[in-house]
Formats: C-alpha cells, structure tokens, sequence
C-alpha cells in the first residue's frame, strides 16, 4: 500500500509544531510590547487642548511654582486643576487680547469650564495620592518628567502598574530632598544610590506594595 | 409573581417534638432548617444556590469548546483596551475651602415623622454621597437608623417629582402662584373658611409660625394634621393622665430594670437611637459586672422582643388587660376591674416583673407602645409615678411638635368637612392620604368635592394624581428648613445640593398663601430666627448652630411639676375594649420601608426585615401554631377580610408570634410609588380603619389555594449549627466566665501547612458585641452607601445573589412559639489563615501586611472559587450588571474613593480600606501612628449601640485589642483554624430567677 504522507510531510509537521510555539512566544511578545506602547499608553503624545498652554513658558521662563496652580497637591489626592480665574489673575492684564487665550476670557466670561483634555488619567479602579507622595520626597519631575521643558503637555511616562512598581519596591533609587520635590532642574547625580537609603530611613517610607494601598 | 405549590407543609407538631427532646441549647434559623425539610437539604447541599446554573438551554460539548475558545481568544484582549480619553472641568472661580478631593462634612438634620435626626453630610465637591451622625447632636450621637442612611438614594432618586403640574399637564411654579393668589382673594372675603391645609406632623418652627400668619389672616381656616404613624395614643393617654399634651423621654441609662408593654423602644420612637444607645450601655459587662434587665409584653414582635431577657407575646388587645392588672399589683388602683383577664402563667409572670419593678424603684422604667391604646400610656405613666421613676427614667416635657393634634379625629374632622361641600381649596404639604388614610375615611373619594385641590410632595404619587395641582417638593438635602428632635433640640436644616428639579419647600409654598411668594427659603427660616432674639450677635449664632447642627440650648427642660396625676384613670378608661375571641389583625409601619414613603427606596426595598428576613415584599405574619391550626404554610396566599373588605397576602410564619393574631405591615401595595416600588406587596391600608388603627377583631382568614414567592435571605449563608452564636446568663458569666470558650475548639496555631504572617506595623482587626446588637440592620445600608453596593432585584435575592457586604443573621433559640432570639451581624472576618485566598488561580485575593484580606477587582476574572471556600459566605458576586451605570443622577451617588463594580467581579466587605488609606495617609503627613479610634468603618460609625468596634491589634492598648482580651471573645469556626480578625462577644442574658423554669 502506497504512503497516504510523503516523507516531507514529517518536514512539515516539525517545522509547524516549533513554529506554532514562537507564533505564540511571538504572538504574546507582540501584545505585551503593544500594552507598553505609546500607541496605547499615550505615553509622550502631546495632546491637543483647547488653549495651547505652555508650562516651558510658564515654569521655566517665567518661574512660576507649581503650586500657584496645582493649589491641592500638598493637600489632597488630586493636584487640582486651576480654576479659570487663576488664569486671569494675570492674564486679564498681560495678553489680555490674544486671541489665543480667547477661550479663557471667553470661560471667565460665561462662566463655564475650560474643557481641558486629561493627560494624566489613571483607570477608574486606581487610587492614587498627590500629596503623601510629595510628603516622602517625590518630586513632580519623577512621575510627570520634564515639564519644564514641555510646550505642549504629554504623559512622559506609561502609569502602568509595573512602572508604578519599579518605585513602590525600590523607592531609595527615585526620592529625593523635600526641600527639592518642586524643583525642575535638581539631579541627585551620582548621588543617588546613599541619598536614596539615607532619605528612606529618615522619611519612614515604606514599600507599599499591597494591593489595596492602590486598589479599592 | 405566582408560583405554583410545592407546597410541602411543614408537620410543626413534629418540630415541636425534635425541640423537646433536643438536648442543649438549639439554634436554629428558620423552620425549614429546624424540620430538616428535603427542600433545606437540597440548599445545604448545593451549598452554593446562588452559583447554580440558572439558563434554561443546555450547552452540549461541542458549543461548549466553541464558546470556550472564543472565550480564551478574547480574554486575553481585554486587557488591552486603550482607555477613553476623559476631560477635566475645573471651577471658574473656585468656592473656598473646596480642595478638590477631599469631602467637606455639612451638618444638616433628616426626619422621620416630622421628629429631627441630626446628621453629617459628606459632600464631594458639592454632590451629598454619605449620611453619618451628627455626634453633637442629642437623637443621634453619631448614629442614624436605616431611614437616615438611605435619604441619600432617595435625594438622586430618577422617579422623584420634577415639575409643577396643573391637571397633570405640565405647569409652572408662577402659573400655580397666581391660580392661588385668585382663589385666596375669594377665600379673604369669608376670613378662609373655605380654606382647608393637611400637613404631616411639623416641628419646624419656622413653618409653624408661618402657619399661624397664615391662620391669623384666614381666621376661618384650619389646619389638619394626619400621618398613618401618629402618636395619637400617647398624646391621648397623656391627656387622659394629666390633662394635657406631654412629651414623655425616657432617660435609660438610669434604668436598672425596663417593661416595654408593646412598645419597640429602639425603632417606633422619636428617640429610638438614643434609647438604643443608653439601653446598650447598661446592657455591656465588659465595663463592669452589672446590666439591665429587660422584660417585654408585645404583640407584633418586634426589635425590643429580641433583646429581653423575658418575654411575654400577647394578643394585642390583651396588652392593655395586662396592663390593668399590672396596675393593681404596682397598687395604683385597690379594686379588682373584672374585665382584667390574665391566665396563671401570666400571673406568675407579672408577679415576678412586679416584684423586680418594686425593688428598683427609682431606677426602672414602663414603657408603652406608641401603638397601644391611650389607657396603656396613662396607666404607664401612673405607674412610673407610683414607682418614684419621674425625673429618674421618666421625664415630661411640652410637646415637641408644633400644635400636637389628636391626628385621626383631625382628618376626619377634615373629611367630614371636605364632604359637606365646606372645603374650597385644599393645600396638602406633604404626605399622601389617599393612600394611607383610614379606609373607612374613603379620603380620595371625599377629595373630589373640593373644588381646589393643591399637594406638595416628593413624588408624584396617590394623592397628586388626583390633585388640581402638584409641586414637586425639595428634598431634606435641597432645602433650607429647620425641624426639632425629641427632646426640642432645634436644628438648621441646610441644603447640600442645589436642587435637581424644579422642587419647592413647605415654607416657600406657605409663604405664596401669606403673601411673601417668591421668599427664598433661606431668608424665611433665618429671618424667623432672627426674630427669635436668642443671641445678641446673631451672625455669629447662625454660623454656629449651622456649623454644629444644633442651636444651642432649645432642647426643652423637664417639666418641674407635672400637673397631678388624674385621680382615677380607671374611671376614665371606661369605654375599653375587651381581649377580643376572634382572630387578631394587627397593623404595624413596615420595618424597612416605613409608612409606604420609602417604597421606591431599593436600599431600603432590599434590606432583609429584622425578623422575617422578607425583602421586596409584606406578608400576613402569623404564629407557627396559627398556621398550623389554619393549615397554612410560608408562601401560601390567604384573603384577609375585615370588616367587609379584603386584601390577599401572602403568609410568612414568624416564631413567636402571638396566637390569634395576624401582623401585615403597611405601606406596600402602592400603586404610584415609582419603578422600584409600584405594584408590589400587599396594601393593608386597605383594612385599616380608624377604629382598627393598630388592631382590631374579627377577621377572617381563607386560604386561596395559590401561591406567592417570597425573597427571603433566612436560609442564605446557612454554616448549619456550628456554635455560630454563643449565648449564655449573667450569672454563668459571672460564676464561669471561661464558659464561651468551652463552647469551641481552637487548633494549635502552628497546624498549618501555610507559612506564618508577619504583621509589623498595624492588624486590624474588629469585635462585634453580640451583646448590644440590637438587630436595626443600620449597618447594612450604612455600609451599602458607603461602598457603593449594588441593589440585585427580588429575582436575585431569590436567588441567593444580595450584595450585602455585612448581614445580620438572625437566630432562634428553643421553643417554637416563644423562642429567643439573637443577631448576628457578619461582615468578612479577614482571616489570617484565609481559606479564599490560596484557590485563586488569578491572586485577586491575597493577604496584605496588615491582616487585611485583599479583594483585588480588576484581577478578578470571576472563577467564584473564593466564595466556593470561604467558611463564612460573605463573599458576593456580581452575577449581572448590577450596578447602575447609566441613570445620570445615580452617578452622582456613588463614593468617589470606592471603585464601583462591574459585571464578572468578586465583592466583599473589606473592612473600609478606603478609609483606613485616608487615614494612614493622614497620619503619615503629620509623622505619626495612626491613633485608636481615627478609623471608623461604616458600620461602626452607624451603629446606634456602639456594637462594632475595630483597630489596630498590635497595639495592646486599643478598645478592639481590650475587648478581644475580654472572656467573651470569640471567633466563628476557629475550629477551621482560619484565625479570624473578626470576632464577636457573646450575647450574655439577665434572667430573673424567679422566671428562670430551669434555674
């Protein structure tokens, strides 16, 4: 009786059998490296907002703290976003009639809220805290990156679960001076590695890895 | 929902014999499981009804590999949604101390009955989400019952009433002002003698004064006042022993020894929590060796029945023969009143509680039901008199309300008007009478001969529909108002919101009859007060009373000398009625919902009644030997007639109810209550009449032969009889106080295969006292509210499917026609050793340092294995879509800091977490541990007996570590080894030895 397979059958099988693996291995490479993707994390997409607010102008060149705007974040869990008067505070006198800032003399006007697009937006089911983080020397820069370099306002980094890890195991590589957690320009240097335990220990910060610190 | 019968009646005759020849103490919590029945079986076996499959079409293994497949495939994607991207919307000019983030607290008060609660609001950048108790405030210290909690379903409630209407076409608010003013005009011509209000009970001084301009310019017209939960008996016996209008307090933490003759002090009265309170703090021995005792004579049984160490369930009408006797023995009147008809065992009984009265004399108190006849309250209040208790445990004080009125006589003396063509314009503030008048009032046909018919209510309901003109009226938290709590305390109500629809207050309608139409509510009530002259700098005394939530000093002072006690109250009394031969229908609020004006409250829909344990429904409750005599069993429908009309209820058997006697509770059936609460139950307004107000004789009762279901969550969670509950005496404990422990096995803590937790920092843990838990079920909805628990629908409850993180399991002990009763609430015990945590194959469950056993929800893929092992059944389960993420105003309901849940996902208590981050982070801001105390979970801080406390058991100096050092500590089935951080003190009874059978 003739052979139903032709010996380059067994070829086929073996070759398929080990394909199918790195499809797989290759297949779930492809997701994870899609999860951790700008193109899902928004990571260093700046984002279009309905006033082209610029905090390289107004942090680096004119040297507002953060504070003035952000008036929660030593307070509360949420920063705060400034209320339009804020805004106006100055700007009803300095480029008063630029048309950039139209809509917010025009929300000033009619009394209703600048639309601003979220850039920083963790899933609903994540409670983070402003303001105990600046207590233990996080500094704004090392979640929210260069913002005194940004023009437009982008997410500089992925907020997914394992980079919030990579400080919640080891926060002595990332804290910082209290002193300097407003600070745009300060570097540890090579500093980093003694600071980083010296502050721990003075700090009283923990690892706070447990689910429920975050999770509610 | 008819179901066809199974119908298996239980043999009761059996039952009583299993309970007899029982050796020990029996526990048991529903008949079912007492009868060992086929049906109780089959749920104890499936152990997990709730997880069964419950679609009709059968997959076969090919569409089952398909479904699968597909499955899997998906799974994996789901983790990659991109998220949505989302808008902030800051202030324009930002209001101060607003720090977005952090909720403001607002003391404001709720009512129930017209009477004050004062309460907290925590307010989340300007939405109300969570009511608490104002602990400054005398009727709450802190707590709030279950109505209090669930306002604030009620405010965001989508049914409520949005728009004026005229003729039930859409109007405005000034159309309405000048329809009225017209019709006024022709009223001021015969000073308003065609001029008609109807209001609810009102303690509002603001509006009372209203009410009196607005009389003292129509001097023809009146002002009726009709509530179907009244105080018209206790303002009748008042009368009847004084003379006059009183208000009586009871001031229990004096009391040694307390007899309720039918009267539910923790839940019918306006002081029911503060009572609660002081009750449970003579009741704890874990601060000393010495507790009250209670004795209760009830009918319809109730919370106080659970919580006396003697009971006495009699007819409703035998209450007040009872009384009589009582009477003579206490020595208030010489002579022996033949219509006084008690048995021997009950002379023995009364003898007993008279001789323990008699030696606390001073430190005890009678307490009458708000429900029992007026001749009760005046014997009551001779016999406090003669047992030197006023000034003691009793004290009187000028009526709280404002004109108290003997309520019924003033509806009917509104109807009898309303039908003899006097009544022009009626205005109803409020209320909703042609649902709940008397039936023999028939109110909604008399309401059609008024020619101008006006109501003010919530909802657009009964009664508006068949008014000219409907405003929709401002919830407690929209409105400016002001209203006094049971002792006179005045408190500010102040707005939290500004109001969803376009809804009125009472005084804001009142003021368009005097004239001042278009006053804003908040200048009414702050110009009466300034009027007042309390203060010399009245600025500072209106930021301080809104700031505290009472206005200083207003609480009325104890009458000094109540005028003589009438000389004879029997001579009075002569028109009494007599112990009735026939069968008994007794009338009683609805424990969860009230009057009916909670109906459309799912919270409050859903929330198991203390006793039956019945959600979504009412049921004609009646004795095991009743029901056994009449041939009936739970589920079976019967027609109720009484006096010529009938109403089908389904019959639910209630231990320990008295003999003869039928309890259907009212305040369902209605017809316009909203989508929650239209068409379900049955309405025993239908029965109730004036003469029959709380009970009446002679009804018939016929079985139809259908069947009706019920959702009951008795037999749910069922752990079978595994010293659950511990009970023992006052004086076991003292002679034996190792005697709770005796009653378990606890394992070595090193037989475990599972490594040891460390806990450095904090372990938290609680402590139940079984001992003050007085079953109000105030936790439940505290804890739903606070932690956005979805409402399931009866369908699910049916099911098995509640949400409830915390229940109160409820346990009968001993005879089937009296037996005891005790509550439990179980809330996730938090095991050190937790046998949910190593099945979860995704880790959604695990350990944290602290002892906190952690429910992860986005981990959670739904494989229930966790509730599969969990000992305790507190896991819950989000079978369906059950949170509602669609109706706009719900959205601004939910607790910001707590994750709403989803549809796949495992839930369960977790002891507040988010509270215990708030204050960890507190406490870490200012360099500190966090104190004892700082955290308070829901359910603790509801609880008006101060049952649930909880803390840090590392620190051996704090009230939860104290209290589970205590010898009546103990855990739920630490035989297992699961070392629960929840744990519970043993429920102790203090006997009378003379009543003690087995003593």
């Amino acid at each position: 009786m003739a052979q139903i397979f032709h010996p380059s059958t067994n070829t086929f099988s073996k070759v398929s059998i080990f394909g199918a693996v790195f499809f797989i291995g290759a297949a779930l490479w492809i997701l994870g490296a899609l999860e951790r993707s700008p193109f899902i994390t928004r990571a260093h997409v700046a984002l279009e907002q309905p006033v082209p607010f610029s905090h390289r102008h107004h942090v680096t060149q004119l040297g507002i703290d953060c504070r003035y705007c952000h008036t929660s974040v030593e307070n509360s869990s949420f920063a705060g976003i400034p209320p339009t008067e804020t805004c106006m505070t100055c700007h009803s006198q300095i480029h008063a009639t630029s048309p950039m800032l139209e809509a917010v003399r025009a929300s000033y006007r009619d009394n209703k809220s600048i639309e601003w697009i979220r850039v920083h937006d963790l899933p609903d089911f994540v409670y983070f805290n402003h303001s105990i983080h600046l207590k233990k020397g996080i500094g704004c820069v090392s979640c929210h990156g260069a913002v005194g370099d940004m023009a437009l306002t982008w997410r500089e980094n992925s907020l997914n679960m394992e980079w919030c890890l990579e400080c919640h195991r080891a926060p002595e590589k990332f804290v910082r001076p209290r002193a300097q957690v407003f600070s745009t320009t300060w570097q540890a240097n090579d500093q980093q590695a003694a600071l980083g335990r010296e502050l721990v220990q003075e700090y009283k910060i923990q690892k706070l890895t447990n689910c429920y610190i975050c999770h509610r | 929902m008819k179901i066809n019968g199974e119908g298996a009646n239980l043999d009761l005759a059996q039952l009583r014999q299993r309970l007899q020849e029982a050796k020990g103490p029996q526990y048991w919590r529903c008949l079912e499981e007492l009868a060992d029945t086929e049906a109780f079986q089959k749920l104890i076996h499936d152990e997990f009804p709730q997880h069964e499959q419950v679609w009709e079409n059968s997959l076969n293994r090919r569409d089952f590999l398909r479904v699968m497949s597909a499955s899997l495939a998906l799974a994996g994607l789901n983790a990659c949604t991109k998220q949505p991207q989302e808008k902030i919307f800051p202030y324009v000019r930002q209001p101060e101390n607003v720090i977005p983030g952090q909720p403001l607290y607002f003391a404001s008060a709720v009512l129930h009955n017209g009477y004050a609660n004062g309460v907290l609001v925590e307010s989340h950048l300007g939405r109300p989400t969570k009511i608490e108790g104002n602990p400054q405030h005398p009727a709450s210290r802190g707590a709030t019952d279950i109505f209090g909690q669930a306002e604030v379903l009620t405010l965001y409630d989508p049914d409520r009433s949005q728009v004026v209407t005229h003729l039930g076409r859409i109007s405005t608010w000034e159309t309405f002002i000048s329809a009225i003013a017209a019709e006024l005009e022709m009223q001021r011509v015969n000073n308003g003698a065609g001029l008609r209000l109807l209001s609810e009970t009102i303690t509002s001084p603001t509006l009372a004064a209203q009410l009196q301009t607005l009389l003292s310019a129509f001097p023809a017209a009146k002002w009726h006042q009709y509530e179907p939960v009244n105080r018209d008996a206790a303002r009748a016996g008042a009368q009847m022993a004084f003379g006059q209008f009183v208000e009586t307090q009871y001031r229990l933490s004096n009391a040694e020894v307390i007899l309720a003759l039918d009267g539910d002090f923790f839940s019918d009265m306006p002081g029911s929590l503060i009572y609660s309170r002081e009750f449970a703090d003579g009741r704890r021995v874990t601060d000393g060796a010495k507790m009250n005792r209670l004795y209760v004579v009830e009918s319809s049984p109730g919370l106080a029945g659970t919580m006396a160490d003697h009971r006495l369930a009699l007819r409703a009408s035998e209450i007040e023969s009872f009384a009589r006797a009582l009477a003579i023995e206490i020595g208030i009147s010489e002579e022996h009143d033949p219509r006084t008809t008690i048995n021997n065992q009950q002379t023995k009984w009364l003898k007993a509680v008279v001789e323990d009265l008699k030696q606390h004399r001073g430190a005890c108190a009678i307490i009458p039901g708000e429900q029992q006849t007026p001749l009760v309250h005046a014997l009551a209040h001779a016999m406090n008199n003669a047992l030197g208790n006023i000034g003691q445990t009793v004290i009187y004080t000028e009526p709280i309300a404002a004109q108290p009125v003997l309520q019924n006589e003033s509806l009917r003396e509104l109807v009898a008007d309303m039908d003899a063509g006097k009544v022009d314009l009626l205005l109803m503030l409020g209320g909703n009478p042609v649902f709940n008048a008397p039936v023999d009032f028939v109110f909604a046909q008399k309401l059609d001969k008024v020619q101008l018919r006006a109501h003010l209510s919530l909802y657009n309901n009964e009664t508006s529909v068949l008014c000219h003109w409907h405003i929709p009226e401002l919830h407690v938290l929209e409105s400016w108002s002001d209203a006094r709590a049971f002792d006179g305390t005045g408190s500010i109500i102040q707005p939290l919101i500004a109001p969803l629809y376009n809804g009125k207050t009472a005084h804001e309608v009142i003021a368009v009859f005097t004239g001042q139409a278009g006053q804003a509510g908040y200048d009414l009530i702050r110009d009466y007060w300034r009027n007042q002259n309390l203060a010399v700098d009245f600025e500072k005394f209106w930021q301080t009373s809104l700031h505290d939530g009472v206005i200083a000093s207003t609480a009325l002072q104890p009458k000094a000398s109540i005028q003589q006690l009438a000389s004879s109250i029997e001579h009075r009394a002569s028109s009494n009625q007599q112990p009735a031969s026939s069968i008994e229908i007794i009338f009683r609020p609805d424990p969860t919902i009230g009057d009916g004006r909670y109906a459309n409250n799912g919270w409050l829909q859903e929330l198991p009644k203390p006793l039956s344990k019945l959600t979504w429904d009412n049921a004609a409750l009646v004795s095991p030997a009743f029901a056994e005599k009449h041939g009936l069993s739970n589920k079976d429908v019967v027609e109720l007639k009484f006096e010529g009309r009938a109403v089908n209820a389904p019959v639910w058997i209630v231990p320990g109810h008295p003999q003869e006697s039928v309890t259907l509770h009212f305040g369902y059936g209605r017809s316009r209550a909203g989508k929650v609460g239209t068409g379900i139950g049955a309405n025993a307004y239908e029965l109730r009449t004036s003469n029959a107000f709380w009970h009446g004789a002679g009804v018939e009762i016929r079985k139809t032969g259908e069947r009706y279901l019920l959702a009951t969550t008795q037999m749910h969670h069922s752990m079978e009889n595994r010293h659950l509950v511990r009970t023992g005496t006052l004086q076991q404990y003292q002679e034996h106080p190792e005697f709770v422990h005796e009653m378990g096995h606890e394992p070595a803590r090193e037989m475990t295969l599972y490594p040891e937790h460390k806990y450095d920092g904090y372990a938290w843990g609680m402590v139940i006292d079984l001992n003050s838990c007085i079953g109000c079920n105030a936790c439940t909805i505290a804890c739903q509210s606070e932690n956005n628990i979805a409402v399931v629908g009866k369908e699910q409850v049916e099911n098995g499917r509640e949400m409830h993180w915390i229940r109160v399991d409820r346990y009968y002990e001993g005879d089937l026609d009296d037996p005891a009763v005790y509550h439990q609430p179980v809330p996730c015990m938090h095991c050190e050793n937790a046998p949910c945590e190593p099945v979860c194959p995704v880790a959604a469950t695990v350990h944290g340092d602290e002892g906190l056993n952690e429910m992860v929800y986005n981990r959670c893929v739904g494989t229930r294995y966790c509730a599969n092992n969990c000992p305790y059944k507190v896991r819950r389960f989000n079978f369906l879509l059950y949170s509602d993420f669609e109706t706009p105003s719900l959205k601004l309901l939910r607790n910001p800091d707590v994750t709403v849940r989803s549809r796949g996902v495992m839930e369960k208590c977790t002891y507040c977490v988010q509270r215990i981050n708030a204050a960890r982070i507190d406490a870490k801001k200012e360099d500190r541990r966090i104190r004892d105390g700082e955290i308070v979970t829901a359910c603790q801080q509801v609880c008006p007996t101060e049952a649930i406390t909880f803390g840090d058991i590392n620190d051996p100096n704090s009230r939860v570590s104290q209290l589970k050092a205590q010898k009546l500590n103990y855990g739920l089935l630490t035989d297992l080894n699961t070392r629960p951080r929840t744990t519970y003190l043993a429920r102790l009874r203090n006997p009378n030895p003379a009543l003690e059978e087995n003593a």
